[in-house]
Parts: C-alpha cells; sequence; structure tokens
C-alpha cells in the first residue's frame, strides 16, 4: 500500500531550554535553514551549470575567466545535437527497449506476483529467495556468458540482445515489488469473485489487476527508469551507432565538428540535459509513487 | 510473511467443484503456471548463463572462436592468484566503496534528518533528493567530468576563489586525487537515495518516543543516540547492504570518466575489459566468479554482524 509519507512531528532539534530560548530558537531556526540551503545548493548546482553549459556558444565556454551565466544564450548546442543523426537513432533505441523491458516485466512478473503475493503452495518461499537474490545480482558475474549466448544466437548488435538482458534485474525486481503489493490487498474482493464462480485468472484480471494499478505505475516506473539508465550491457553487448542507447551514445558523443582535439562540451551537455529531461518529468509527477515504491521493498528487510 | 491468503476461497471452492484434483493441489498447480513465463525468463537470461560462467572459468574458451574448447582445471584460477592487477582493481574497489559507502552514509544521514523535521519547503527538498537518484550515471558521469575540466572548469574556478587552491588541479587526472574526485561523483548521485531510504525508516519511529524522553530530561543529543539511531538500526542495516553491493560492482563511473585507465581499473572493469576487449572467456568468466565469491563474503558479513547485533 502505498506508503504516502504523513507529515511528520519534528525531530528532536535543538531542545532549548531556560530564558534565553526565543534567541537560541531563532538562531537554530536560522541555522537549520543555511543547512537546507546547502543541501539543496549541492544537490542542484551540477544540474545548474549541466544547463548553463548547455545554453553557452562554444566561444563563451571555452574562455576564461569562466562565466557563471551565459551571457548569450544559445539553442545552437541543442539544434547540433538534434541534428546528429546518431544522437535522435539513440534516444528511439533508449525508449524502445526502455518500454519492452518494461511491459515485458509488467507482463509477466504480475502473474508472478500475484501467484507468490495470493497463493499459499509448497515451493513459494525457495521462489521468493531465488526472485530476492536475483534482485541483488552483480550483472558482471554473468557478463561472458552473456556474451557468448548472444554472440550464438546471432543477437550480438541488436536491441532485442538488450532488451533480454535488462530482464535479468528488471524481472525480478518487478516480481519482488509486485508480489509485496499483491500480498497487501484485502482479500474480501477476491473472495466474492470465487463466490460467484470467477476462474483465478478471472479474478487476476478483472479484480485484482485493476486494483493493483497504483502498484503497477509504481514498479513499471522503476523499471523503465532502471533500463534507460543501463550501461554495462548496453555498451557491451552493441558496436555500431545505430543500435546504440543514449548512454552509450553520450559516452562517444563527438559532435559534428569533427576535430578530435576539442570535446564538444556544450553539446554534451546539452546531450546529457536532453536524456535528463524525460527522467525528471517522470520523477516529478510521480515521486509519491515511487518513494512509496522504493521504501516498499526496503524497509521491511 | 506467509499468512493463511487463500483459506476461505478454499472453502468456497472446494463446495462448488468436486474434482479429482484435491483444491490445493489445483491452486498449486495454478500458481506454477503463473509463475512459469517468469521462470523460464530467469532461467534463461540469470541461472544458465550463472551456471556457464561457472563451467567456462575451468576452460580456455575464446568468445566467438572456432577452436575446440578445451578443460584446464584450475589453470585459470592459479593465474588468478598471481594476478597483480586484479590484486589492484579489487584493492581499488574497496578504497571505493569505503569512501562512497561512509560519505554516503553520513551525509544521507543529516539530509534524512532534515527531511524529517517539520519546516517549509520539506516536500520540495524530497522531491529535489529523488533527482540526482533518477538521471543515468553516465549523464551525471558527463556533468561532473566537465565541472572538473582543469581549464573551463567550474570546481577549480571556485576552489581558486575560495583560495583553497592557487592554481588549477586536474582532479581527475592525478593519480592521487583520481579515486576521491570519481568517488565525489557516486556520492553526489546516490546520497539523496541514502536519504530517502534512511527517511522510510525514521519515519516508522513512532513520535511519543520522544515525546516520553523528553519529559524525562533528554538532549537532542541523546535521543538521537540512545532512540534514533537503535530504532534505525535495521533500515540503516538494508541501506549499508545495497549501497555496498552497488559499490563493488561500480562500473559506469569509473568507465565514463577514465575508461580502462590501469591505476583506476575496479573489479567490474577489469573483468569487462577481458571479456569485451580481449575475448578471453576463460579466463574472464574466473574473474566474474572471483567477484561474485568477494560480494557473496561481504554480504555473509554484513547479515552475520547483523544477527547478532539484534541477537
Amino acid at each position: 500500500m502505498a506508503t504516502s509519507i504523513p507529515a511528520q512531528p519534528a525531530t528532536p532539534r535543538a531542545a532549548t531550554t531556560g530564558s534565553k530560548q526565543s534567541a537560541g530558537k531563532i538562531v537554530s531556526r536560522v541555522l537549520f535553514y543555511l543547512l537546507v540551503a546547502v543541501i539543496l545548493f549541492y544537490t542542484l548546482a551540477p544540474f545548474y551549470w549541466a544547463i548553463r553549459s548547455s545554453f553557452t556558444g562554444a566561444s563563451e565556454l571555452f574562455a576564461t575567466p569562466i562565466s557563471y551565466f551565459p551571457h548569450k544564450p544559445t539553442f545552437d548546442n541543442y539544434a547540433k545535437v538534434f541534428e546528429n543523426g546518431d544522437f535522435r537513432r539513440a534516444l528511439l533505441n533508449s525508449t524502445v527497449v526502455a518500454g519492452v523491458v518494461t511491459l515485458l516485466a509488467l507482463l509477466f512478473g504480475s502473474l508472478a506476483a500475484y501467484a507468490l503475493g495470493r497463493f499459499k503452495f509448497r515451493g513459494r518461499t525457495p521462489v521468493l529467495y531465488l526472485i530476492l537474490s536475483m534482485t541483488m545480482f552483480p550483472g558482471i558475474a554473468i557478463l561472458g556468458a552473456l556474451y557468448a549466448l548472444i554472440k550464438q544466437f546471432g543477437l550480438y548488435n541488436t536491441l532485442t540482445a538488450l532488451i533480454l538482458t535488462d530482464l535479468v534485474f528488471t524481472l525480478p525486481f518487478t516480481v519482488w515489488v509486485l508480489s509485496s503489493f499483491f500480498k497487501q490487498m484485502p482479500g474480501a474482493l477476491e473472495e466474492a469473485a470465487y463466490v460467484d464462480g470467477a476462474t483465478p485468472f478471472q479474478t487476476f484480471y478483472k479484480v485484482l489487476l485493476p486494483l493493483s494499478a497504483p502498484g503497477m505505475v509504481t514498479t513499471g516506473l522503476l523499471a523503465f527508469i532502471g533500463a534507460w539508465n543501463e550501461f554495462l550491457f548496453a555498451v557491451s553487448f552493441t558496436a555500431t551507432p545505430d543500435k546504440r542507447t543514449v548512454n552509450p551514445a553520450i559516452l562517444y558523443f563527438s559532435g559534428a565538428s569533427g576535430s578530435s582535439f576539442d570535446i564538444p562540451w556544450g553539446q554534451r551537455m546539452a546531450a546529457t540535459v536532453i536524456v535528463t529531461i524525460p527522467i525528471v518529468v517522470l520523477v516529478l509527477i510521480f515521486q509519491r509513487r515511487i518513494l512509496a515504491g522504493l521504501t516498499a521493498g526496503a524497509v521491511k528487510g | 510473511m506467509s499468512q493463511p491468503v487463500v483459506t476461505s476461497q478454499q472453502a468456497a471452492a472446494a463446495r462448488s467443484k468436486p474434482d479429482t484434483l484435491t483444491n490445493q493441489q489445483r491452486k498449486t498447480r495454478l500458481a506454477w503456471l503463473f509463475l512459469a513465463p517468469s521462470l523460464i525468463i530467469i532461467a534463461i537470461v540469470a541461472i544458465w548463463p550463472l551456471v556457464q560462467t561457472l563451467y567456462q572459468s575451468f576452460t580456455d574458451a575464446i568468445l566467438a572462436s572456432p577452436q575446440p574448447v578445451h578443460f584446464v582445471g584450475l589453470d585459470n584460477y592459479k593465474r588468478l592468484l598471481q594476478d597483480i592487477s586484479f590484486r589492484d582493481s579489487i584493492a581499488t574497489t574497496v578504497r571505493f566503496t569505503l569512501i562512497t559507502v561512509v560519505f554516503e552514509t553520513i551525509l544521507g544521514m543529516i539530509i534524512a534528518l532534515v527531511i524529517n523535521s517539520n519546516f517549509k519547503g520539506r516536500g520540495l527538498m524530497r522531491t529535489a533528493m529523488l533527482v540526482p537518484w533518477a538521471i543515468p550515471t553516465v549523464v551525471s558521469a558527463e556533468m561532473w567530468q566537465w565541472m572538473y575540466n582543469d581549464v573551463y572548469g567550474v570546481i577549480d574556478d571556485l576552489l581558486m576563489k575560495l583560495h583553497i587552491i592557487s592554481h588549477p588541479v586536474a582532479f581527475l587526472a592525478l593519480p592521487s586525487t583520481a579515486l576521491p574526485a570519481v568517488a565525489a561523483i557516486d556520492i553526489w548521485k546516490t546520497t539523496p537515495f541514502m536519504a530517502l531510504l534512511l527517511l522510510a525508516g525514521l519515519q516508522i519511529i513512532p513520535s511519543d518516543v520522544y515525546e516520553a524522553s523528553k519529559i524525562d530530561g533528554a538532549n537532542a543529543v541523546q535521543q538521537y543516540f540512545r532512540i534514533t539511531l537503535p530504532l534505525l538500526r535495521p533500515a540503516l542495516m538494508v541501506a549499508l547492504i545495497f549501497r555496498t553491493l552497488d559499490a563493488l560492482r561500480v562500473f559506469d563511473v569509473i568507465y565514463v570518466v577514465f575508461g580502462s585507465r590501469p591505476d583506476t581499473m575496479t573489479m567490474a572493469v577489469y573483468n569487462q575489459q577481458y571479456i569485451v576487449n580481449f575475448s578471453d572467456l576463460g579466463y574472464g568468466t574466473t574473474i566474474s566468479v572471483a567477484i561474485f565469491i568477494i560480494i557473496a563474503i561481504f554480504v555473509v558479513v554484513y547479515v552475520t554482524i547483523f544477527k547478532v547485533e539484534t541477537d
């Protein structure tokens, strides 16, 4: 259930006593807000710098002393990035890979999670442990064998290879988080459906699936972000620009100028901003759900 | 964990459908049917490769090579024990893990305590914390690499303005500062996530415990060490395990910033190089097995410490 976080009472801070209370209180408030400001600055300043650099033309970007604000803001870098066919292709590839991975993980994962969350049967606990251990699985441990498998089936340098291998971590994660969502549902509706003569599968997709929509959205988002950000497999199993997802594409981004001496940092920053925007939008829209999903698995331990 | 979730349905179904199979048997069969697609996929993409990894580590297999594969016994493992570069990569990884996990825990704790207080704008702050966590590591690595630039970078400029350094320093290039500098990128990206995990732990501590201790005259520091920290221990432990596992297998940020630079290679980068660049499947998978074992040791140690503490 969405552990949306209620307003909490203040934690212990500056337990002020005695006559100097009000002065002490003001000082501690000021210090506290100073701390808040420092934390926000630390978290957000690098984004400001990327955005600032993406809107700065090359002549200003590569000049000293450096300017902290673009004097002549320009869309030049963005225009060049979008002119770059490889980068447009990479955006499309990433969308396809992350989208298909999310759909597959939700499709198969919700069925498995339903079985694990609502059924009692022998073998349930071992399967749960298997799934849990898979969620912590280091992808590097099977990189070689996966690589060999992919070559063997002629999938090297294809999006299919990335979709399949991304399921290594997204599917167990999806099953784990969704099964905790299913487990927390009230049993009454399900019972009513059974009494009305529904089969378990009908019960699943007519009663429980609609109820689990919030959980599906949360889990799907996290799976999408995971697949969108995946790098190890993406850089190991692709070779040509037309099959790259955005992460390796940014790494190999050399810009249109062709000069190997100056890295086009303005364009690189524009590319990182472009890649970041969809993720930030998703986070801003669904922040409560994401928080609930992140903590659902972790806190129960 | 395992409540009897279907008992009354079983009763209902048993009444309506007399069958040769008992109701429980039908349920079990159905459960496995629902599990089948996921288990098959996991078997193909994770378990089978894991078995293959173990097998290949005893062979001289070369990737996509027509040559026959020979069983070489423990040769790869003997080679691994002699491999100084791998030993260096373990040391680098452990240093990276120590630096990042310690800083992420301390900073994450401070941020979690701040967000857990009542103040205007805490919702905004919590949202801001999600952003570094959500962006790809490649993106954060690129952003910081540019900030670290020793001619046009903002970090050197700020440090010089603050008179902390007198001339520009190429933090990522210098062997002495390269690892801490790249660790700073990871700390920046992951501390917010740590804070959110700890925050979730803080929020399940009931407030009346604090009120009671306040009446007893406890100050803020006493409250933190006597109440908050002990009650937070499970959440802290889970967060520590997650972070340590992630740090031990770190690949993205190191690879993006340094490529295969020898003095900063972590275990995962070293391993990826053998598999992808050298196509040396036999030795590469041996390194994989070693990494797997090293990570498993860390998990066992953590879980054991945690068990001892809770008993």
